[in-house]
């Protein structure tokens, strides 16, 4: 794991207490990413509204923007209170989610594409925002004019000071309002495209909240923009220099620096600050694990590994050994997170299998299946007692250093709890090397590996492939999603697990088991 | 959890977060400029007078040139450094060069600054040496103005209407 340890505690205890308030589905903590898009759809509605009845002229701008919030408050006024508060979320989101992921160490190894490509979105967010208030041509505006032209007039690329044009009223034309429309359409169109961008290697990525979710702060936005409707300030006079100046911290945080420190090193910072966090994903202490590998001897290129991989990261190309099936499964190393959530999902990790070795189509190398099931088997055969519980710990995870002690649980750790083949559970509890297994990760909603407890309820509920076999009786199963921050939840939530699994020693083992039989881990699962 | 404690503690975290949106949406206020103050601003872009005369090639040197560059007069690109000063009333309030623009030194050079000034009667005074010359200045102009608090006063420069204007 990286990331850095104490805060991500205290992130994760957060998050935790969020959970409780808000369910592990609407958690807003769990939804950063989406919420941002919400807010951007939002924006781009309501700006679309007010584009119909926005006027470009010097002073028309302004009037037009009085008529739309006064005379039609109910619709235009909303809308433009809605444009504002919506656009203000979405920096608020925005940078708690690139702290949030800062924290937990989520900008490393294949995920450096959505890091890097998040931090032209800053710059074009801020574009976008900042373009906005220009149109307004109030006092804020004539500020903002005034100071983006003197900032960028500190870089050497302009012959004449661009700030020479808001000298006076008669230096200023309509037309600059006609510019200022365009840049606000098209900086945040690019910024669409840049968002679309960011999210392009994951797999199903979440673009939306969930509707209760949305709903909610949508309602609480428009009340907001009821209670205190977004309103121009006094409108620009160039003869007049603006004095207080009712200021939106989110987007012009930087501005009164520019009282402060030269243009140019406030470019200096900001530039410089941008190139060191593009270099963070390689910055400190990096350690790749090896990436997944492909034994095409075991792969008949079904692709439910290609389906489960979080970050795209495998591919079914056209089957090149002669072997007769159309397909074969390649790794793109670059985009491997090293998870092993595509070795939980191979129809040939069974351990039910006739031959000796343990060999999937697709395994890890530093954590092959046939080790697990190995350390499983051993960790296993020491424990004692009518409620023995095998205990799979995600790394990610919490920790159970202390319950490790105890002769009835044993505890094995995996990079993340979907590289577990359910055919692994099936085989534990038929063979009564266990009682129960319980499966611990990361906390529901925010999977390390982004879908890995997704995918392993679905397997567990017989909704994905590969399904659990329905021999297997479900209560012999738990799970605590509770996250790194919560191993006295873990702990209480394992013993209440082992308290309640059924009665069974001295028992036969369970209906319909064939111990010694080859049998197919689904229904249709595709064995070589 | 009670459901009745957990949405209560929803609508107070959406309520914050509508505080939190609401209030530094436009608070707290930025004093950008003392409201007592008045504000000069010296601003523009001139195109000072060449370094070097333009003089006339003689035959010899046109006829070194290659065809399609006997241009009978030679003009060096090179612009002087203008010399700009502002006065209110005997007091210097800004002195500086105006280095030429451009890669090759021929473009205009260019002046932008403001000066946070008391508010009162004025004689505000500029002077532009854009020359060759070593003493004196080829533009000067002088006009008393009374600076009212928040006043944004400009003072600009266009050759072709005689030199320094004042807004």
């Amino acid at each position: 794991m990286t990331g850095t340890r104490t805060p991500r505690r205290w992130l994760d205890r957060l998050e935790g207490g969020f959970d409780l308030i808000f369910t592990p589905r609407h958690n807003p903590l769990n939804q950063l990413g989406a919420l941002g898009w919400f807010f951007y759809w939002i924006v781009l509605v309501t700006g679309i509204y007010l584009y119909i009845f926005f006027d470009t002229g010097l002073r028309d701008a302004y009037e037009s923007l009085e008529r739309i919030t006064h005379v039609q408050w109910f619709a235009g006024g909303v809308m433009r209170s809605l444009h504002r508060y919506a656009s203000d979320a979405l920096v608020l989101v925005m940078v708690v989610h690139v702290m949030r992921e800062w924290v937990l160490g989520r900008f490393r190894g294949a995920r450096w594409f959505a890091w890097v490509s998040g931090v032209p979105l800053l710059w074009f967010v801020y574009a976008s925002g900042i373009s906005g208030y220009w149109m307004v041509w109030d006092q804020l505006a004539q500020y903002i004019a005034i100071a983006t032209t003197e900032w960028l007039d500190a870089l050497p690329f302009f012959g004449e000071p661009i700030a020479r044009n808001f000298l006076r009223d008669g230096t200023l034309s309509g037309r600059f309002f006609t510019l200022m429309v365009f840049i606000h359409i098209g900086v945040p169109l690019f910024l669409m495209f840049l968002m679309w961008v960011h999210i392009q290697r994951h797999m199903s990525p979440r673009v939306n909240p969930p509707r209760g979710l949305a709903v909610g702060i949508l309602l609480v936005l428009v009340l907001l923009s009821l209670i205190k409707p977004a309103l121009s300030q006094a409108p620009a006079d160039l003869g007049v220099v603006p004095a207080v100046i009712g200021f939106d911290w989110f987007y012009l945080p930087a501005y009164p620096l520019l009282e402060k420190i030269s243009g140019l090193s406030l470019w200096g910072i900001l530039v410089f600050g941008s190139l060191f966090m593009l270099c963070f994903p390689w910055i400190g202490r990096i350690r790749r694990q090896p990436v997944a590998v492909v034994d095409l001897d075991n792969c008949n290129g079904c692709g439910r590994c290609v389906q489960d991989c979080p970050f795209s990261a495998l591919t079914l190309e056209p089957r090149q050994d002669g072997l007769p099936f159309s397909h074969q499964v390649e790794v793109k190393s670059a985009l491997c997170m090293s998870c092993g959530i595509c070795a939980g999902a191979c129809p040939t990790a069974t351990p039910f299998r006739r031959s000796k070795a343990l060999t999937p189509g697709i395994d890890m190398p530093h954590r092959p299946l046939q080790e697990i099931l190995g350390q499983s088997v051993a960790a296993t055969a020491v424990l004692t007692g009518e409620d023995r519980v095998l205990v799979y710990l995600c790394d990610a995870g919490p920790k159970l250093a202390d319950v490790i002690a105890d002769s009835g649980v044993a505890v094995v750790c995996l990079p993340c709890v979907a590289m577990l083949p359910p055919p692994f559970m099936d085989y534990l509890l038929s063979r009564d090397h266990v009682d129960g297994i319980f499966l611990a990760g990361c906390r529901q909603g925010d999977c390390h590996f982004r879908l890995g407890l997704e995918w392993t309820e679905q397997r567990i509920a017989r909704e994905r492939d590969p399904m659990l076999r329905r021999r297997v009786q479900r209560e012999r199963i738990g799970h605590a999603w509770v996250g790194c921050a919560h191993d006295v939840q873990l702990q209480a939530q394992l013993a209440d697990f082992r308290a309640g699994l059924p009665h069974r020693r001295g028992e036969p083992p369970a209906k319909g088991v064939a111990p010694e039989s080859s049998e197919p881990v689904t229904e249709d699962a595709g064995h070589v | 959890m009670f459901r009745a404690l957990r949405y209560s503690l929803q609508a107070a975290i959406a309520l914050l977060f509508v505080a939190l949106i609401g209030y530094f949406s436009d608070s707290p206020p930025y004093i950008y400029h003392d409201a007592r103050m008045a504000l000069v601003k010296l601003s523009f872009s001139h195109a000072s007078q060449r370094a070097v005369e333009c003089r006339r090639r003689s035959a010899e040197e046109l006829a070194q040139l290659a065809p399609n560059m006997r241009i009978a007069m030679d003009c060096p690109r090179q612009r002087v450094v203008a010399r700009v000063e502002l006065y209110l009333d005997e007091k210097l309030l800004f002195a500086g060069d105006m280095p030429p623009g451009g890669i090759a030194g021929d473009g205009a050079g260019s002046v932008y600054q403001r000066f946070v000034v008391l508010p009162g009667r004025y004689l505000v005074t500029a002077r532009l040496r854009d020359s060759a010359r070593s003493e004196g200045f080829d533009y000067e102009n002088s006009k008393l103005v009374e600076l009212r608090s928040r006043q944004n006063f400009v003072v600009d420069f266009r050759a072709e209407t005689g030199g320094f204007q004042f807004f």
